[in-house]
C-alpha cells in the first residue's frame, strides 16, 4: 500500500516537473536577447579565452619547472662523476627541450601584454634562470647575466616546422622571431635560489675531496650577497623575503670552509671525506627545518 | 662583466621601476580624490528630502516651468498641478530624477579624464599590466561612478565603451590605455548593491515605483552574470555578493507589493501618495 502510494507520488512529482522545465525553456526562447544579454555574451567569450590562455600557460609553466629542476640534479652528479662533458652536454640538451617549451610560451604572448600573464609563467622563468645559471657556472665559473639568458629566448622562424602544430596562430600573424624577455625581477629571484643550489654543490664537492671548490664558492657567493644587499629594499617584496636563505647558505659555506682550513691540517686527505659526510648530514637536516 | 656591475644595473632598472611607481600613486591619488567627490555628491540620492525635492524641481525644469514656481505654490496647487503632470511625472521619473546631481557629477568626470591623460603619460603604453595593480581599484571605482550616473540618467547599464568614453580612456587593449573587463564587471558589482539600497531609500522616500524597476534591472544583470564562467578570483568573490543585494531588492518588492503599493506606484507614477 505504501510502496505503491510512494510510487504515485514520484510517478506524480515527476509528472509535475516535466512541463515545469518546458515552460522555462519557451520562456527562455520567446524572449528576445536583450542588448545587456548580449553583452555579457561577448563578455562570456572574452573572458573564457583568457581564462583559457592563462590555464594553457600555468600549465607550460610546471613543464617548464619540472624539467629544470630535473636539469639542476643532473648537473650536482657533474662534481662526483669522472665523465663531467657528457653530463654537461646532457644538460645542454634537456635545457634546448625546456627553451622550446618557452618558445611556445612566448607564442602565446604574441600580441599581448606579457605582464597580464606575468604570474602564471613566472615560477617557472625563475626556475629556468636558476638551472641556466647553474650550468653556466659550472662551465665558467661566473655569474650569466639577464642580456645572455634573453639572448637565448630570441627563437627565429627557421626552426618553427618542428612546432607548427602547437602554434595555431602563428599562421596568420607571420611573425619571423618570437622573444621572451625575463624581467629582472624574475632573475633576480631565480639566482637568490642558484645560491641555494652552489650551497649543496660546495657541501658535496668537499664530500668528495675537492677541497678548492668550496673556497671559490664562498667566494663567489659573497659576491652575490653583496649584489643582494647593494640592491636592498629598492626591490620588490619577494626579493627582501629572499635575503634571508641566502644569508644562511652563505653561512653555511663559509663555516664549511672555515671547517677546512682549521682542520684540513690536521686530519690526514684520505680522512676529508669521513668528516664532511657527518658535516654534510647535519647540515642537511638543519635545512630541512625552517 | 662583473657579478657587482650586474646588479648596478639591475638596481638601475628597479630604482627607475620605483620612480615610475611613485609618479603613477602621485596621479592615482588625485584620481582617488575626484572619484570620493563624485560619490559624496551622488550619495545625495539616498537622502529622503533630497530625493524627493531634487525630483520636483527637476520636474519643473525639464517641463519649462521656472523652478521656483513650485514653491511658491500651496500645497493645493501642488496637488492640483500633481494631477496635471501626472502623465509628464510617469515619463520623467522613468528617465531621470536626479539631473542635476547627474550634471554635476559629469562635471567632475571631466575632471577624471584630464587626470587620466596625465596618468597616461606616466608609464610606456605597452606596460599596462605592469603597473595595473596601482590604478585597479580606484578604475573599479570610477567605472561603478559613471554606471551609476548612467543609470541614474537613463536606467540603463552603461556599456563597457561608453564607461570607456566617460573616462577618457580606450575600450581595447590594442588603443593604448584601457579598462580591463574585470574592471568593468567588477564596478557593475558595485552598482548593484549601490541600487539594492537605493531600493530601500526611496521606499522611505515614498517612491514605490523604483524599487520595481530595479528589481527587474539586477534580474537582468543577474542572469547576464550567470552567463560567465569565473575563475576563482577577487571578481568571483564579489559576484557572490550579487544574490544578497537580488535578494534584499525581491524583499523589498514583496513588501511593497504585500501591502498594494506597488500597484499605487505603477498607477499614480510618482512619489506622492
Amino acid at each position: 500500500m505504501s510502496g505503491k502510494e510512494g510510487s504515485g507520488g514520484f510517478r506524480k512529482r515527476k509528472h509535475d516537473n516535466f512541463p515545469h522545465g518546458q515552460r522555462r525553456e519557451e520562456k527562455e526562447n520567446v524572449n528576445p536577447p536583450s542588448a545587456l544579454m548580449t553583452s555579457f555574451k561577448s563578455f562570456q567569450l572574452e573572458l573564457d579565452t583568457r581564462h583559457d590562455k592563462y590555464e594553457r600557460l600555468v600549465k607550460l609553466s610546471r613543464d617548464i619547472t619540472v624539467e629544470s629542476k630535473r636539469t639542476i640534479f643532473l648537473l650536482h652528479r657533474f662534481t662526483s662523476a669522472p665523465n663531467g662533458e657528457e653530463i654537461l652536454s646532457e644538460s645542454e640538451v634537456k635545457l634546448d627541450a625546456v627553451r622550446r617549451k618557452i618558445k611556445q610560451v612566448a607564442q602565446e604572448l604574441i600580441g599581448e601584454d606579457m605582464y597580464q600573464f606575468h604570474r602564471a609563467i613566472s615560477p617557472g622563468l625563475q626556475e629556468y634562470v636558476e638551472a641556466v645559471s647553474f650550468q653556466y657556472f659550472i662551465k665558467t665559473r661566473s655569474l650569466i647575466s639577464v642580456e645572455e639568458i634573453n639572448k637565448q629566448l630570441i627563437f627565429t622562424a627557421e626552426d618553427r616546422e618542428e612546432t607548427t602544430n602547437m602554434t595555431s596562430n602563428a599562421h596568420d600573424k607571420q611573425p619571423h622571431t618570437w622573444s621572451l624577455k625575463v624581467t629582472p625581477v624574475d632573475y633576480l629571484l631565480g639566482v637568490a635560489d642558484l645560491t641555494g643550489e652552489l650551497m649543496r654543490l660546495c657541501i658535496s664537492s668537499v664530500g668528495n675531496g675537492d677541497i678548492d671548490t668550496p673556497f671559490e664558492l664562498s667566494q663567489f657567493l659573497r659576491q652575490i650577497y653583496d649584489g643582494f644587499t647593494f640592491i636592498g629594499n629598492t626591490g620588490p617584496y619577494e626579493v627582501s623575503k629572499k635575503l634571508y636563505t641566502l644569508k644562511q647558505s652563505l653561512a653555511k659555506v663559509e663555516n664549511a670552509c672555515y671547517t677546512l682550513k682549521v682542520r684540513g691540517s690536521e686530519i690526514p686527505k684520505h680522512m676529508l671525506a669521513d668528516v664532511f659526510s657527518t658535516k654534510t648530514e647535519l647540515i642537511d637536516q638543519e635545512e630541512g627545518l625552517p | 662583466m662583473s657579478v657587482s656591475e650586474m646588479f648596478a644595473a639591475l638596481q638601475g632598472a628597479l630604482g627607475q621601476d620605483q620612480d615610475i611607481r611613485e609618479e603613477i600613486r602621485k596621479v592615482v591619488q588625485a584620481l582617488e580624490q575626484t572619484a570620493r567627490e563624485i560619490l559624496t555628491l551622488l550619495q545625495g540620492v539616498h537622502q529622503g528630502p533630497g530625493f524627493q525635492h531634487t525630483s520636483r524641481l527637476s520636474r519643473g525644469d525639464q517641463c519649462g516651468l521656472p523652478g521656483g514656481c513650485w514653491e511658491e505654490e500651496g500645497a493645493a496647487g501642488r496637488f492640483q498641478a500633481t494631477q496635471v503632470f501626472t502623465s509628464w511625472a510617469a515619463e520623467l521619473a522613468l528617465r531621470s530624477p536626479f539631473p542635476k546631481k547627474c550634471q554635476k557629477a559629469r562635471e567632475h568626470f571631466g575632471t577624471v579624464r584630464t587626470q587620466m591623460e596625465s596618468l597616461k603619460t606616466k608609464f610606456p603604453a605597452d606596460q599596462y599590466y605592469r603597473f595595473h595593480e596601482h590604478w585597479r581599484f580606484v578604475l573599479q571605482r570610477l567605472v561603478f561612478l559613471a554606471a551609476f550616473v548612467v543609470y541614474l540618467e537613463s536606467e540603463t547599464l552603461v556599456t563597457r565603451e561608453a564607461v570607456a568614453e566617460i573616462l577618457g580612456i580606450e575600450a581595447d587593449r590594442e588603443r593604448g590605455f584601457h579598462l580591463d573587463i574585470e574592471d568593468y564587471l567588477s564596478g557593475i558589482l558595485t552598482l548593484a548593491s549601490e541600487l539594492a539600497r537605493l531600493a530601500v531609500n526611496s521606499v522611505t522616500a515614498g517612491d514605490y515605483s523604483r524599487p520595481l524597476r530595479i528589481s527587474a534591472f539586477i534580474n537582468e544583470l543577474d542572469s547576464g552574470f550567470r552567463l560567465l564562467n569565473l575563475k576563482n578570483d577577487s571578481l568571483r568573490k564579489r559576484y557572490d555578493g550579487l544574490k544578497y543585494d537580488v535578494k534584499k531588492i525581491e524583499e523589498v518588492v514583496y513588501d511593497l507589493s504585500i501591502r498594494g503599493l506597488n500597484k499605487e506606484a505603477t498607477v499614480g507614477g510618482g512619489g506622492e501618495k
